[in-house]
């Protein structure tokens, strides 16, 4: 399986390479990217030179243009299209049935996957994009059980690739709107979720509050990790519950265990989460990653999750807890 | 300007549901959208339910169309699918609003026309031409579209398409593989025990001030409050919105659907006062649960 990592800078791009990446994905510095935050993210100079990089090493360089191009400002998402077959990248990452459409038309040379924004969860949803924009591979939305995900492989027209580690996303990707519920920006819309721009820490009665746009998203006692506000990781109320996570513990998925399972449906690649993350973080993750699935190579049989990978990989994950999330049918 | 109304998005037992759509049959919609959208599970209606009623709507004048699972993960979530696109397939005055690009893909290789619901993320000119080609003969863009972007969408357009927006009811924000239903009564979604029949209306989930930020329904996360932009009907006529789509919140809805018909018919402004309650920011670029007042008018809140 394909080792594919994050970055959102040219010191995290560094790191994957260096540390065993087998193809890095990054994005521009605009709306096109659903990880659109401020210092973040490749201009045509960087993206040229993170490009250089990787190919001197082997290593594969694709790029996310993954959003929803919205209407009043097609041209940025068309010349971003432009840019990656320009750079020569070997894949655009798209989600968008315009943007695919423009990418296929004008570029036939140019390898499109679905991005996970696309939210293609079943193989008949894969054959609509395979059909009319020509695509090579898709990622699927962390919404899949392992049989499901076996299922998909099965009959599926293109190349699969599913996420490891990282960031939870609870809600299936590009089918949620609860960020622009509360804040008016959403990834489908702008690029990012629960942005920070709307986050605010106070201190209240002893209490460290989180608020998004205002609205409290939790409150932490002294003795408490404080998460970042993701709207989907805040205690509420509902029913007769009060204060609890709705939605999702802040956790990360974490699917080392799960290296034979998931090579065994068939998938091709398996993807880590965290452009917004330090390049010591994607350094620390994918040599982990690298060493797991260079042990299972070695020896599929015999593969055995390590104690120290999982510690490495505990100390970097939100709110230091891991999940096999949806892949795991008691987490649904 | 034409009313719908769409699918019912909660999971209410077999004789409600057939006791509101035969008041369904007398009121004052143009188009209704039937099937099961959030959730597999919930069988209390099976197909050939759901076809009785098309054939009682049909019969009282409606235009009828089957909206498909928003979410499908499995192959017997597929097989469903199947059936209901060869349903619709049998019957000329049947048709398909596609939740998922699955749906849009069955029915584009069947030849058949389509409608592409809101859960298919059309952004952008472009996007909504590929579904035409695919056969859409009619769209909803997704429920956080605003004005100024439906607007775009339209005008660059070859040819005008008919065009449904969301308008009032709790929107559909999100879909995930976990029931938080089940999750809040501490059960797991394999064995769910389908709590969500309690909650005819979904549960509502409020910040720990109180504040009712989101409504859950089963695997879908509804806007907490009730989206309403009825008043602003001519606004929406003018950038282009052919139909008016009301979601079922309760038998009462369709008393809702009749204030906007007759508000439509004596051309007047107001339909339906604003309450606490109600958000309809999406429309006016601004965050979806805060409300915008309608060109002419201040938001009366009661």
């Amino acid at each position: 399986m394909e080792l594919v990592c994050p970055a959102g800078s040219p010191p995290a791009l560094r790191a994957a390479v260096d540390n065993g990446a087998d193809a890095v994905y990054i994005g521009f510095k605009d709306d096109t990217n659903a990880r659109h935050f401020a210092g973040l993210n490749f201009d045509d100079a960087k993206a040229q030179q993170a490009l250089a990089y990787a190919r001197d090493r082997g290593v594969k360089l694709f790029v996310a243009i993954n959003t929803y191009a919205q209407s009043q400002g097609w041209e940025r998402w068309r010349n971003a299209v432009d840019k990656v077959a320009g750079l020569q990248a070997d894949a655009l990452i798209a989600a968008d049935i315009g943007v695919m459409d423009y990418a296929a038309r004008q570029y036939p040379q140019l390898n499109l996957h679905l991005s996970v924004q696309g939210s293609a969860t079943n193989y008949e949803a894969l054959r609509f994009y395979y059909n009319r924009f020509n695509i090579k591979r898709a990622v699927l939305p962390r919404v899949l059980s392992l049989p499901q995900v076996r299922q998909v492989a099965s009959q599926s027209p293109v190349d699969l690739e599913v996420f490891a580690f990282g960031s939870l996303c609870i809600m299936a990707e590009g089918r949620c709107y609860m960020s622009s519920y509360m804040t008016g920006e959403s990834p489908n819309n702008s690029g990012a979720c629960s942005p920070a721009k709307f986050v605010k820490w106070e201190q209240k009665d002893g209490r460290l509050e989180s608020r998004l746009n205002g609205s409290l998203i939790d409150r932490f006692e002294a003795d408490e990790n404080a998460g970042y506000p993701t709207l989907c990781k805040g205690r509420f109320d509902a029913g007769d519950s009060h204060a609890f996570h709705v939605f999702e513990e802040p956790t990360s998925l974490n699917t080392l265990d799960l290296i034979p399972e998931l090579a065994a449906t068939g998938v091709k690649a398996v993807k880590i989460e965290g452009r917004q993350r330090s390049p010591s973080y994607v350094a620390q993750v994918v040599s982990t990653w690298r060493q797991a699935l260079d042990c299972f190579q070695r020896e599929p049989a015999a593969f055995r999750c390590q104690q120290d990978w999982l510690e490495a990989l505990q100390a970097l994950s939100e709110g230091a807890q891991t999940t096999l999330g949806a892949y795991s049918r008691p987490w649904q | 300007m034409k009313i719908s109304l769409g699918p019912l998005p909660y999971f209410w037992p077999k004789d409600m549901v057939v006791q509101f759509y035969s008041q369904v049959a007398a009121a004052p919609v143009d188009i209704v959208y039937l099937g099961e959208t959030v959730c597999s599970k919930r069988r209390e209606m099976n197909l050939r339910d759901w076809l009785d009623i098309a054939d009682s709507l049909l019969d009282a004048g409606k235009e009828v169309a089957l909206s498909t699972l928003a979410l499908i993960e499995a192959e017997s979530e597929l097989k469903s699918l199947r059936a209901i696109c060869k349903a619709a397939n049998a019957n000329e005055r049947l048709s398909v609003e596609a939740n998922d690009m699955a749906a849009a893909h069955l029915m584009s290789e069947a030849g058949r026309p389509f409608i592409a619901g809101p859960y298919l993320n059309i952004y952008n000119a472009p996007a909504l031409e590929i579904m035409r080609q695919a056969g859409a003969k009619r769209w909803t863009p997704p429920v956080e579209i605003s004005r100024h972007a439906l607007e775009g969408i339209l005008g660059s357009l070859a040819s005008p398409i008919e065009t449904e927006l969301f308008a009032y009811g709790h929107l559909p924000l999100a879909l995930s593989a976990r029931c938080f239903t089940a999750r809040s009564e501490g059960l797991p979604k394999d064995d769910c025990r389908f709590v969500c029949k309690k909650y005819p209306q979904g549960i509502p989930t409020r910040s720990q001030e109180g504040e009712t930020l989101f409504n859950l329904n089963g695997i879908q996360t509804q806007s907490g409050k009730c989206y309403h932009l009825l008043n602003q009907w001519r606004d929406l006529q003018h950038a282009g919105v052919n139909v008016i789509r009301l979601s079922p919140e309760s038998p009462d809805t369709l008393r809702v659907a009749e204030s906007l018909a007759l508000a439509l018919k004596q051309e007047q402004d107001k339909v339906l006062p604003y309450q606490l309650n109600h958000s309809n920011g999406y429309w006016s670029r601004i965050p979806g649960m805060e409300l915008a007042a309608g060109p002419q008018e201040t938001p009366h809140l009661s």
